[in-house]
């Protein structure tokens, strides 16, 4: 009981808290965002390893780390434009053309790297953006830039999304597309937007993890973490505060778990700690979904003129 | 751009759609093949010459399109229920460790009853693994999409310390890897000195008895209507939570059971590379047959082309085999938007 009241009060926990939150709340916001205009988004996988590969691989190539990040958001980008085209211009199956995207990202940066890699086995390394040990404030002074960036992110969408001209577009292609189409806005012109500018929040969640927090690129490195932003989304009710919230609630568990793992040395299987975010997850999803309502209109393609 | 339906959708329109699907999955794996460096067209051919040039060619394409077969299926009579089972991949995992735990010696002497023991357990687990999420579903409403991926991790993380500690083969040096079947349990070879095991005749059996269940039954019909409208099924009388169990235990099920069988019928004991994710295929291999048990088989056989002959490829020409997955994935891609577009058409104004 006491080693858990020391974890609480300890700093290291909660640098670590914030750490692992950061690319969720990239991912989790990109997913918000998407849905609320009425798309499901089941790329987020594989957009995650793009962004991981593509922003690292540009800042090995010399780039500067932030044109990493934007090379990775340019490239998830791109890919958001092929699943817009899928999803909304030709109105295929949310869920599959999705898991399509996933598969399609993940094998193209796995091809990618080992062709620029041929017989690497110790990944190149980069060197990763620097905490901002010029901040004032003790747990996000250990953090990147990329952190204080998400946390920015939040409030800032959350503006857009309810205060702007632009978000109520976006919130209403997802309740009610045919109220969009009335007042003379293109739904399809709306949906596009939001997918493509999602899918480059989900790249930017994926070079997180190679240009903040582990240096290089490995396979499986997103190991799950995009489908526990989707399951985050429906959480957090399709609210950006709550987003952040849950990826923060996220990182405790995670965190924890890790420091359980050192402290327990050996009486259960590692494994079962590392099951626990996953397990986590679900329990999560089970809790919302009885209550969260998605918005009305989600995975519902919009086609002119039909009912 | 926007889409507008074809007033008499036709064969020619089909044919053009698929004839562009295709070309568009040729100019993908092309584009690849230019990137990493070797000639296209010599490259073509040896994945050819891999997957069907010669009877080992094919004896090994049929044997990778085994596991295919079972996950394709899986996948079809869910995704036919309009039930997202994505959670093949864990399924066919704990099918495969049921089936060593059961057959490894815990019932005694291999027997035709230990086998039969061996390959319910399989699916028994593989149903139990996906009746959580589809009763969630039902009745909470939660996505059984995100439940299924999320157990594939949690399954494989139990099968690998399971695979560290009860069940791991104290022969094998350390590796992570299970305790083996006996060979009587083992699935006999169709062609001798191949690797083409009974395992085929299975999964044909599977794929016959899922195009009958649907096409003659009344669970048949259940299912059919529960996927096409669950309102307008329940409405009509159609037992819509115990039709979703049903194709819970049988998807689960079938890909329980592509694990037990591919257990039995390849190395005899499991390791954590086990599937190259065999379960995320069979979603693909269920769209390409478009849902259809019987072209689900050709399906695999292809896809298993692809796979293998990519493979063989790769130690000849130094392309990477990742190219098979985004050759497979763009075939899928590109396939959905054929069947759209061979009913619609893109008309390119403004609004």
């Amino acid at each position: 009981m006491n080693t858990v009241l020391d974890l609480l009060v300890s700093a290291p926990f909660w640098v670590a808290v914030l750490r692992v939150a950061t690319p969720l709340v990239f991912g989790t916001l990109g997913v918000l965002w998407y849905e609320r205009a009425g798309v499901l988004n089941l790329g987020i996988e594989g957009l995650m390893v793009v962004g991981a590969f593509s922003g690292w691989f540009a800042v090995f190539l010399g780039l500067p780390l932030w044109a990493g990040v934007l090379v990775a958001a340019g490239v998830a980008a791109l890919f958001g434009v092929l699943h817009a085209f899928l999803t909304v211009t030709l109105a295929l199956s949310q869920h599959v053309a999705g898991l399509g995207i996933t598969m399609l990202a993940t094998a193209l940066s796995y091809f990618a790297y080992r062709v620029a890699f041929p017989k690497v086995s110790t990944p190149p390394t980069v060197t990763p953006f620097a905490p901002m040990d010029w901040l004032p404030i003790p747990v996000l002074r250990e953090q990147t830039p990329l952190t204080l960036l998400a946390l920015v992110l939040v409030p800032l969408l959350a503006w857009v999304l309810y205060r702007t001209p632009a978000g109520l577009a976006l919130r209403m292609a997802g309740e009610n597309p045919k109220a969009v189409d009335s007042q003379g806005i293109s739904v399809a012109r709306v949906r596009y937007a939001a997918v493509v500018s999602g899918s480059a929040l989900m790249g930017v969640a994926g070079a997180f993890l190679t240009l903040a927090a582990f240096n290089a690129f490995f396979f499986n490195m997103v190991n799950g973490r995009g489908w526990v932003c989707v399951a985050l989304v429906v959480f957090a009710g399709w609210q950006p505060g709550k987003a952040l919230l849950g990826a923060l609630l996220f990182g405790f568990f995670d965190a924890l778990q890790l420091r359980l793992q050192q402290a327990d040395a050996g009486a259960l299987p590692h494994q079962v700690y590392l099951m626990l975010p996953y397990v986590l997850s679900i329990v999560a999803l089970v809790v919302a979904s009885r209550r969260a309502r998605a918005p009305q209109a989600l995975m519902k393609p919009y086609i002119a003129g039909e009912r | 751009m926007r889409l507008e339906a074809r007033a008499h959708p036709g064969w020619h329109d089909a044919l053009r759609a698929g004839v562009l699907a295709l070309v568009a999955v040729m100019a993908l794996a092309a584009g690849l093949v230019a990137v990493a460096g070797a000639p296209v067209g010599r490259t073509f051919g040896l994945v050819l010459d891999g997957a069907f040039g010669s009877v080992f060619a094919f004896t090994e394409t049929l044997t990778r399109a085994i596991p295919l077969i079972f996950t394709g299926l899986a996948a079809t009579i869910a995704f036919r229920a309009r039930l997202f089972n994505i959670g093949a991949e864990g399924q066919f995992y704990a099918g495969a460790m049921a089936a060593v735990a059961v057959g490894g010696g815990a019932l005694g002497e291999p027997s035709p009853a230990v086998f039969l023991a061996m390959m319910l357990a399989a699916a028994m687990v593989g149903a139990l693994l996906l009746l959580g999420p589809a009763l969630m579903k039902r009745q909470w409403g939660v996505d059984e999409v995100v439940t299924t991926l999320l157990l594939n991790f949690i399954v494989l993380l139990g099968v690998s310390a399971l695979l560290d500690g009860p069940m791991k083969d104290p022969l094998a040096l350390g590796w992570p890897q299970s305790v083996a079947l006996p060979p009587e349990l083992e699935l006999s070879r169709l062609v001798p000195q191949t690797r083409v095991h009974s395992g085929l005749l299975i999964g044909l059996a599977a794929a016959l008895g899922l195009w009958a269940l649907l096409r003659f039954t009344t669970w048949g019909f259940d299912i059919r209507a529960t996927g096409a409208n669950v309102r307008a099924a329940a409405y009509a009388g159609v037992p819509v939570t115990r039709t979703t169990i049903l194709v819970a235990l049988l998807s689960g099920g079938l890909a329980g059971l592509g694990g037990a069988v591919e257990v039995a019928g390849r190395a005899g004991y499991v390791t954590l590379d086990m599937s190259p994710g065999y379960g995320y295929s069979g979603i693909v291999i269920a769209m390409l047959a478009g849902m259809h048990p019987l072209a689900v088989v050709a399906a695999s056989v292809l896809v298993a082309g692809v796979l293998v002959g990519a493979d063989s490829m790769s130690r000849q020409a130094g392309v990477p085999t990742y190219l098979a997955d985004a050759v497979v994935a763009g075939a899928l891609l590109s396939v959905l938007a054929a069947a759209m577009l061979s009913r619609y058409r893109l008309r390119f104004d403004t609004r």
